[in-house]
């Protein structure tokens, strides 16, 4: 395949995070499962002052090939995924499972004389994790909105240990006004893991169900957590056990979009 | 190595079924973890330290050839022999021949998690020898048939109950009527009992945590001292151990000495730390007359130069397994191998093969926690990573799997069909939600989605995908 002229080696930004433009990453399952964090992204990004484009042609980080060991799919995904988003100053994706994988993974996919890894690896230096980039890397003190109900912040694995996500989302929190109230383990995995939760159903459900204890004895009215696929995860083991806990994405509550209400609602 | 780990899925449920081992799996998935963390916390340099086991690690695993015959030489030199195993059915013919040349009939065992894998106590029984582990986990899990449960903590899953069971049955025969139920007494008991077996032994086996090439010693790291009983007791003394056990110099080993209880126990230091230079001297009151080391390959050499080459710093201090929120569900047993949690994941499958061990390296939701406690920081994630690589290219990963991947990589080539694509996903899922609590939820799937819905619900998406709610205009 050729690759366009604006996106050969030459025109790769330098990764020094001065610039104002981003490409927003919105992830599989944040644009199918819960596109409203998607919107809270866009505006919180906005919020901040940068130019927030949407690339078009973007589709998956390509992590549930990598994970299943479909190593050449994946770098096929991370090839496509590094010229969609090559024109940007920054990339960023409310996902710290995504971030992690386009910034650590993806460079680990293409061996030195490759001739698209210049362009991965500036791509990947460049990637960041929603509340990281708002803090780290925007300097972003406060953003507007929380709500009013006490909080308890689940620490996603990927981007707990990969891109060490910790204190970012919980000072923002923090500083929209939210209370958090910490519960036990809350760096322990949810079981949610990509196909591992339908691979291993059992484990994954005690995994969770175990999670989900932890989120109720905290006290919370809502568990929030910086990955959709833990959302998914917990929300979902809360409502089998019908607690009325809530389940949010960071961005949903830092953007005061934690309402159920659609946006567009259609007839389907 | 034979492995059951086929079964795992099966053994998973099952050991989640089992309220008694989900207790004893609370030892090791809080307590252990807990007091690692506050031993690791009053030393300021432990994660120098664990760089430096790294490094010392590397070096040694590029230089493995010279360090051991180094090792050899030096333990030749003190009167022992060295003995090199290419596989298990080497390994275990060597150790029967010494046993005989020692005219053996009794034989004790303790701290050696390489005879497992060779699966060697079997091999000897066999062969008409008594064989019994001194260790007090092992030894119980020996009268029970069972396989360790745990690389640190063999029977550590069972019960006082359970022993006392286990205990008055096989005591009975050597006239123990009573049965004993207090923790202190069985130890007492097992302590009896054991203390005839020592007296009889004519050989003792034990297994190694460190090799060390510049003296020749063996190091072996305990909290009971049998294995000091086991090593200078009887008259033939036979280690048994992997060859990646070796490290070069006394100061390396120190590194380690200050890393391992840490990591396995918590533990500042170990009960027992016992290095073993050869056979006894003229001088010595005690010791065995002759001292054998039989160094393992069975695979490990393989592994060099692979990508799972890491694999091979591994000490074997468990912390891995007690940080896993998978181990600490479904327990050692479930992985139908020797070695089991995140480190086993990454051994089985480089020991016993690819296919026997495929669903082990699968049995990880990649959080990552192994690798943040491993002291040798062994990427775990990223070996098991590469396991499953081996599987996919071999055609192992389930069909559906495969293909629903392949699917997923095709969409991924045509942005707009992906785009449809997942505007039709939602569209599906909405069609099967039903009101539950005021949200709406999907509380069956079908296909490989009825695994999730088999524990929690799925809020549907309740409003078309992102990308085609942006493309028609949609900011805000
Ligand atoms: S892999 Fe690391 S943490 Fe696990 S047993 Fe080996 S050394 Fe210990």
């Amino acid at each position: 395949m050729e690759v366009p002229r604006r996106m050969s080696g030459k025109s790769v930004k330098d990764g020094s995070g001065t610039g104002k433009s981003v490409g927003l990453f919105v992830t599989c399952l944040v644009n199918t499962m819960r596109p409203r964090v998607g919107f809270a992204t866009l505006k919180l990004l906005e919020e901040a002052g940068f130019e927030v484009t949407v690339p078009a042609g973007q589709t998956c980080c390509g992590q549930p090939n990598y994970n299943a060991g479909d190593r050449e799919a994946a770098k096929d995904f991370a090839r496509r995924f590094a010229r969609e988003f090559s024109q940007f100053d920054h990339v960023v994706a409310p996902s710290g499972s995504c971030a992690a994988m386009i910034r650590v993974h993806h460079p680990r996919l293409f061996d030195a004389d490759d001739p698209d890894k210049e362009l991965v690896d500036a791509v990947a230096a460049r990637t960041h994790e929603l509340t990281s980039f708002l803090t780290d890397v925007a300097g972003v003190r406060t953003t507007g909105t929380a709500t009013s109900e006490t909080l308890t912040y689940h620490d996603s694995c990927s981007g707990l240990r990969e891109l060490k996500v910790k204190q970012q989302p919980r000072t923002l929190l923090r500083a929209a006004g939210a209370e958090i109230t910490e519960m036990e383990d809350a760096e322990v995995c949810c079981g949610f893991g990509g196909l591992f939760c339908v691979k291993y159903p059992d484990i994954s459900g005690e995994m969770v169900r175990k999670k989900s204890d932890e989120v109720v004895k905290s006290g919370a009215g809502a568990v929030v957590t910086g990955d959709v696929g833990c959302l998914l995860n917990i929300e979902g083991a809360l409502a089998r056990r019908n607690d009325p806990v809530r389940a949010y994405h960071v961005a949903e509550v830092l953007a005061g979009m934690t309402d159920d209400k659609p946006r567009n609602e259609d007839d389907a | 190595m034979h492995v059951t780990s086929d079964k795992f899925s099966d053994n998973a449920r099952a050991a989640i079924a089992d309220p008694q081992l989900q207790t004893g799996l609370f030892v090791f998935g809080k307590i252990f973890p807990l007091l690692r963390e506050a031993t690791v916390g009053k030393l300021p340099e432990f994660d120098a330290l664990r760089d430096a086991a790294k490094d010392i690690k590397v070096h040694t695993l590029n230089n493995l050839g010279t360090y051991l015959e180094a090792f050899e030489a030096r333990v030749e030199e003190a009167g022992g022999r060295v003995h090199w195993a290419r596989t298990a059915e080497e390994a275990n013919t060597i150790v029967e021949k010494l046993c005989a040349e020692a005219e053996a009939r009794n034989i004790i065992k303790s701290k050696s998690m390489v005879t497992e894998e060779l699966e060697l106590n079997d091999h000897l029984i066999g062969k008409g020898y008594n064989v019994v582990e001194t260790d007090l986990g092992e030894y119980i899990i020996q009268l029970r048939k069972e396989k360790p449960f745990h690389i640190v903590g063999p029977a550590l899953h069972l019960t006082a109950g359970q022993v006392s069971e286990t205990f008055y049955e096989a005591h009975k025969p050597l006239g123990r009527t009573e049965k004993v139920e207090d923790k202190v007494k069985l130890v007492e008991e097992a302590r009896i009992v054991l203390r005839e077996r020592f007296k009889q032994a004519d050989v003792g086996i034990t297994g190694a945590n460190f090799l060390v090439a510049e003296t020749g010693q063996v190091a072996i790291i305990t909290n009971e001292g049998n294995a000091d009983l086991t090593a200078t007791l009887p008259k033939r003394h036979i280690v048994v151990t992997g060859i990646e056990k070796i490290v070069p110099t006394l100061d390396d080993l120190s590194v380690f000495l200050r890393i391992l209880p840490r990591s396995a126990t918590g533990q500042e230091t170990s009960n027992y730390v016992s290095l073993y230079s050869g056979p006894r001297r003229a001088r010595d009151a005690d010791g065995p007359a002759q001292f054998d080391i039989v160094l393992v390959d069975n695979g490990r050499t393989d592994m060099l130069g692979t990508p799972v080459e890491e694999m091979l710093r591994c000490i074997r201090c468990g912390a891995c397994l007690n940080a896993c929120p998978v181990f600490t569900t479904v327990g050692g047993q479930s992985y139908g191998s020797v070695y089991s949690g995140p480190m086993g994941s990454v051994w089985t499958p480089a020991l016993a093969s690819v296919s026997s061990a495929a669903k082990l390296p699968n049995a990880s939701s990649f959080c990552g926690k192994c690798e943040e406690v491993c002291p040798v920081r062994i990427p775990l994630p990223s070996m098991m990573r590469h396991w499953r690589e081996k599987e996919f290219e071999a055609h192992l990963t389930p069909a559906g799997q495969r293909w629903g991947l392949g699917i997923w990589a095709w969409l991924g080539r045509h942005p707009s069909l992906y785009r449809t694509a997942t505007n039709l996903a939602g569209i599906g899922l909405r069609l099967m939600a039903h009101t539950r609590n005021g949200r709406r939820m999907v509380t069956k799937l079908p296909f490989i989605g009825s695994g999730w819905t088999q524990s929690r619900d799925l809020a549907a998406p309740p409003e078309p995908s992102f990308l085609s709610q942006y493309r028609e205009g949609r900011r805000r």
